[in-house]
């Protein structure tokens, strides 16, 4: 109970965070001070308070976009296992549900920003659908892979199964998925080097772009929903590459707390180190990215 | 080389009696004759006088490294025939003639409003109906698959307004025309009469990060009408605020294409660096764009010895950390993939509609008036030219840390031998029927300044020509098979002026 409790607040009250911690990153690798860790949340309280101007050629779509993708976003959260503990939800089969979740999501927000019929977010609908296409792929190649080797088709029981043992045995395949997950998690959540976050030119911007007319509450749920997407692709990420628990419960929640800020931090690391890929640039590194889970899937099935 | 042309030098006037005045017909093979042997237009625009329209054109050659003026006179017709087909650079001068003016060029390829303002009758003479700005007929493709992309005038970040109509083809840019006007004030209608503190005010404003650039083309206008001589000490000084204007600029700029491409340490060690550099300048003026330095005869403000030890000591230190800034650029494989091979210009395009500055430079074209027209300080201490040959995004970011390398040289060297005493010598009146063309180099390109007096030594038509002027074409040229989103880039590498267009 405590720890389904400790779920919940997590998912909840996390995510913004992360966001925190990547731009204090960035903001040390620049020279900067940065703005507060806690600078995401005021953001937040700030977008919650504030009134809405909403276009007059727009439909429910575009009410609808921004909260049914938090809401997607959030039931995805229940799927999901955080350290080496279980998910609030778990079945057989949750991993398609889990991705698809994430596409439903994605669907919204695209037709949402397609609602306004302005040519910007048109683009950034077109990019987004495209480079999520052939991002999907990776993810599934990785879910294939863990369920080849625990026998499962739920995520619970998949993640929790990747332990220091079988590190040792395959170690090569759950290097080559974490490699590919990693690009995922920082295409999907739009980090560079695929997408700038902080950009103010439309013409480059992807995810951004397809928000830029969503304002106030519908604008903060957009943001809130980022982050907690954010927040479970990394986590994802964190119980593939943190394959041991100490035994210990709370020690075992600590582990996990830390090792996000610390993937954060290394999100926060990339983002300074390098540019902006030229956007006829990302679908060649997402069919890498794909290509290596397909290769930990080869050298777990041969 | 049979061209008949007044010859004169940078900042010299003429009298306006010795202006070959040429029938319309001799006045285009005389232009065309002069572009063919190697003569470029710096300027090319009307003056009214007792109902009659005389057209001047200002050329320049870089070979013989003098100015040349024709004109010639509509002979009370409003139409006259176009020199765009065979010389693309005179193609917005044009435009801008027959906006202002309400002359036809015939045969012009692209008759388009300029700044969508009203016609003139004369300068000073008031605006007649107000225009729509940005109302026109846009070049459009034709196509199912083609779709059409509107950007701006207001935009997501505090940039100035101005209008881009991009013809798409999924990603691939296939047409930008770019539509400006809305920072148009009206400029040169105000700038005539007698030389004035305001006149002054007014030049520092035409483009606010140019105001060394074009304060001191107007002080070297009036000086030359004035036959008044600038002391050393003044020219030293004018040639430190330039450079440090052109070091402040090109910094922003290396620190905001660095932006663009996401990669945020050089983004952000050249926004504080810019900063030290604008303090170098305000440390000499109190402003720290240099407002108030520059005033005819030569500057208003001298550099003590130790001030002078202080700038240097300062200088390196910006310098040292700038380099260390722009390194990180050149060592980061990914900010490379993005600035190679984006926004293309050739060097026959470059020629052709007639670029200047670093983004003429960056195409390998060897011009710069430092060199070509020297003035002031850059006659007796020269300043080495740098060029590019790929005319891409990295060239001209290129091309601006080289410049920013040799304008510290330049003004250390400078700071070390500040001569003579007196830094301003009194200006007399400008002489009557008069004309004086001056040049300078500002950080953005060539700024040329054209002023026409009347019988009473007052100014009755005074020209600016920004360097904007002649680069805006250059951005949409680039665009020509780029990526839509390398847009922002693009533009930034070329980071041209809107005010200082629209005037």
């Amino acid at each position: 109970m405590a720890d389904m409790l400790l779920h919940f607040l997590l998912v909840l009250v996390m995510p913004p965070l992360l966001l925190g911690v990547i731009g204090k990153t960035k903001a040390a690798f620049a020279g900067r001070v940065g703005a507060p860790y806690l600078q995401p949340y005021y953001d937040l309280a700030r977008l919650f308070r504030k009134g809405v101007v909403i276009s007059d050629t727009t439909t429910w779509v575009f009410k609808a976009g921004p909260v049914i993708t938090l809401a997607a976003t959030m039931i995805a959260a229940l799927l999901i296992p955080f350290g080496k503990h279980a998910a609030p939800i778990s079945f057989d089969g949750d991993m398609v549900l889990f991705a698809y979740l994430f596409a439903l999501g994605r669907f919204f927000t695209t037709s949402a920003a397609l609602d306004t019929g302005s040519s910007f977010e048109g683009m950034g609908s077109a990019r987004e659908v495209t480079f999520s296409c052939l991002a999907e792929p990776t993810l599934f190649f990785a879910l294939i892979t863990l369920t080849r080797l625990s026998g499962s088709l739920s995520l619970t029981p998949m993640l929790n199964y990747v332990t220091l043992p079988l590190w040792a045995d395959t170690g090569a395949a759950l290097l080559l998925m974490l490699a590919g997950i990693f690009v995922v998690l920082l295409a999907e959540n739009s980090r560079i080097p695929f997408d700038d976050p902080n950009t103010h030119l439309e013409l480059t911007m992807i995810h951004e772009v397809m928000v830029l007319d969503h304002s106030g509450p519908y604008f903060g749920a957009i943001l809130y929903g980022a982050s907690v997407k954010l927040f479970l692709l990394g986590a994802l990420f964190v119980n593939l590459a943190i394959p041991f628990s100490s035994g210990n419960t709370y020690l075992d929640w600590l582990l996990f707390v830390a090792c996000m800020v610390a993937l954060a931090v290394s999100i926060g690391v990339v983002e300074s180190v390098m540019a902006r890929l030229r956007l006829i640039r990302v679908p060649q590194l997402l069919v890498a990215a794909m290509i290596l889970t397909a290769f930990s899937l080869v050298l777990v099935v041969r | 080389m049979s061209a008949t042309l007044c010859l004169t030098q940078n900042g010299n006037a003429i009298r306006r009696a010795d202006i070959p005045l040429l029938s319309p017909d001799r006045f285009q093979e005389n232009l065309v004759e002069a572009l063919d042997s190697g003569w470029r237009v710096v300027s090319y625009f009307g003056v009214p006088e007792g109902g009659e329209l005389f057209l001047h054109a200002v050329l320049s050659s870089k070979k013989e490294g003098t100015l040349g003026v024709v004109a010639t006179s509509l002979e009370g017709k409003r139409s006259f025939p176009s020199l765009t087909p065979c010389a693309p650079q005179v193609h917005l001068f044009e435009r801008e003639i027959a906006e202002e003016y309400g002359v036809t060029f015939e045969g012009h390829p692209w008759p388009k409003p300029v700044r969508f303002q009203g016609p003139l009758t004369s300068p000073g003479g008031p605006q007649h109906k107000p225009v729509p700005i940005g109302v026109m007929d846009f070049y459009r493709v034709e196509g199912s698959e083609i779709h059409e992309v509107a950007v701006g005038p207001v935009h997501a970040g505090i940039i100035e307004p101005g209008h881009f109509r991009f013809q798409c083809h999924g990603e691939e840019v296939l047409h930008l025309e770019i539509s400006l006007g809305y920072q148009h004030r009206g400029l040169e209608r105000r700038l005539v009469g007698k030389p004035s503190g305001l006149m002054l005010k007014q030049m520092e404003t035409i483009a606010g990060d140019t105001t060394i650039g074009h304060t001191l083309c107007y002080a070297m206008v009036i000086e030359g009408l004035a036959g008044a001589r600038v002391p050393a000490r003044g020219h030293v000084i004018r040639g430190i605020a330039m450079e440090l204007e052109r070091l402040a600029n090109h910094t922003g700029d290396l620190g905001a294409i660095s932006g663009d491409v996401g990669y945020l340490p050089t983004a952000s060690f050249c926004g504080r660096i810019r900063g030290d550099f604008l303090n170098l300048t305000a440390e000499i003026c109190g402003s720290r764009f240099g407002r108030s330095l520059v005033v005819p005869g030569g500057v208003n403000f001298d550099l003590t010895s130790e001030m002078a030890a202080k700038l240097t000591e300062r200088l390196r230190a910006a310098g040292k950390d700038l380099a260390g800034a722009v390194q990180l650029l050149w060592d980061t494989p990914s900010v490379m993939a993005r600035l190679e091979g984006t926004g293309t210009v050739s060097d026959l395009v470059a020629a052709e509609i007639g670029l200047v500055g670093p983004a003429a430079r960056a195409c390998g074209l060897n011009r710069d008036i430092r060199r070509d027209h020297p003035f002031g300080i850059y006659s007796m201490s020269q300043i080495p030219v740098v060029t590019a040959r790929t005319g891409d995004v990295y060239a001209r970011t290129l091309v601006r840390w080289l410049e920013a390398e040799k304008s510290l040289e330049f003004i250390e060297e400078q700071l070390h031998q500040l001569p003579g005493v007196s830094v301003r010598e009194p200006v007399g009146a400008p002489a009557p029927e008069s004309l004086a063309v001056a040049l300078t180099e500002g950080w953005r390109g060539e700024v040329c300044h054209v002023a026409l007096t009347d019988h009473a030594g007052a100014i009755s038509r005074y020209k600016v020509t920004d360097p904007s002027f002649h680069n805006w074409t250059g951005l949409s040229l680039a665009l020509r098979g780029v990526q839509i989103s390398d847009f922002p880039l693009c533009n930034k590498s070329f980071n041209l002026s809107y005010c200082g267009f629209d005037l």
